[in-house]
């Protein structure tokens, strides 16, 4: 649901990062926000326990430029991945306008995926929303890890319907924008469909 | 698709302000400002420099989506006032209209009582001019009128550019 400003000439998005628990969607965060110009951000906020794993959300706001004289400012999200934490799960997803899934490649973490997958199309519904048609990417991080799953193998566990994907590894940068890139596009592209 | 997207044009955005200016006068408030229920920030006034509105902005929604998730698990529909209590500042948040937030910021020029008396006035203003919203957007909608949105004739290159 994004709110269009005719006023102020500014469009809002939101973009919320799923996955299971410890596979990187507060790295992926992290490692947009200290690349990105300090013009175009806001603070990041994150509301995370003492020891680093998040309570409720990261939030980060980026304010990319314009397209047809609007400033376009996407908001970033992360919800938190460990299972006890559904009700604040929930509570992200309302209103977003597209998800990336941060799957963790680690062959011992393909269930968790699998769980984190299915647990995202059923709160997606729970709002109204189908995670058949809503802007959507997935990213296969922790690549340079040793014991990961081969990308074909995650493909078809993870992306039946092959809807784009990226490797990753956040913690280096690598394959983050390219994600948050694709997303934004597509968000934008339903946006000119005017829905 | 759940609900439907905000559109704000310039009048309602100007009736609004208005409002919010109005409210703060009355209220003796340090900062008024609207947010929708999913974090995006509407209209502020007042003392907002040295406040970063737009976090402001995304923890209030978030901190109504957990009392809204609190209420439910009571069997409530919604708590439709919150209030948080500081050493200088306190805040005042409300529920409009079910959908959207209004949150007050005063001190000790001001009052409690004040606060709650004027914004119950204001809710029922701002209530109006979203219903009104609402009405226009879903008439320009089964218009098809959408062909006015600015991005019908975005491209590849425009999305390309925004990432530098």
């Amino acid at each position: 649901m994004s709110f269009i400003n005719y006023s102020s000439r500014e469009i809002n998005v939101k973009l919320v990062y799923y996955g299971p628990g410890l596979c990187g969607k507060t790295t992926n965060l992290h490692y947009i926000y200290k690349k990105t110009n300090p013009d175009a951000k806001g603070k990041m906020i994150s509301l995370a326990t003492e020891t680093e794993r998040t309570l409720f959300f990261d939030f980060l706001p980026l304010a990319l430029g314009e397209i047809r004289g609007f400033k376009t400012r996407f908001h970033l999200y992360t919800v938190p991945g460990q299972v006890f934490y559904d009700a604040s799960r929930k509570l992200i997803l309302k209103g977003v306008d597209g998800v990336v899934f941060v799957a963790d490649s680690q062959l011992e973490r393909m269930e968790a995926n699998v769980e984190s997958i299915e647990n995202l199309r059923i709160n997606l519904a729970e709002q109204g929303y189908n995670l058949d048609t809503i802007p959507y990417v997935i990213q296969y991080n922790k690549r340079d890890l040793p014991s990961v799953a081969p990308v074909a193998e995650m493909e078809k566990l993870l992306n039946p319907k092959g809807l784009p994907s990226f490797e990753a590894v956040a913690t280096t940068g690598i394959g983050v924008f390219d994600t948050l890139k694709n997303l934004a596009k597509q968000v934008l592209f339903e946006l000119k469909k005017g829905r | 698709m759940a609900g439907t997207d905000l559109v704000m044009y310039e009048e309602e955005f100007h009736l609004i302000d208005a409002e919010l200016q109005r409210l703060h006068n009355q209220a003796n408030a340090k900062v008024v400002f609207l947010v929708d229920k999913n974090g995006q920030l509407i209209a502020s006034v007042g003392e907002t420099k040295g406040i970063d509105t737009t976090s402001l902005a995304s923890l209030t929604a978030g901190n109504i989506a957990a009392t809204g998730g609190m209420a439910k698990l009571l069997g409530e529909k919604e708590f439709s006032i919150l209030f948080h209590e500081g050493e200088k500042d306190n805040i005042h948040i409300s529920i409009i209209g079910q959908r959207v937030i209004l949150v007050v910021i005063f001190d000790q020029r001001s009052s409690l009582g004040l606060v709650r008396l004027r914004v119950k006035k204001s809710s029922e203003v701002l209530t109006g001019i979203f219903e009104t919203m609402q009405v226009k957007s879903e008439q320009d909608k089964a218009k098809g009128k959408t062909s006015a949105s600015p991005f019908a004739e975005i491209t590849d290159e425009d999305i390309d550019n925004l990432f530098g």
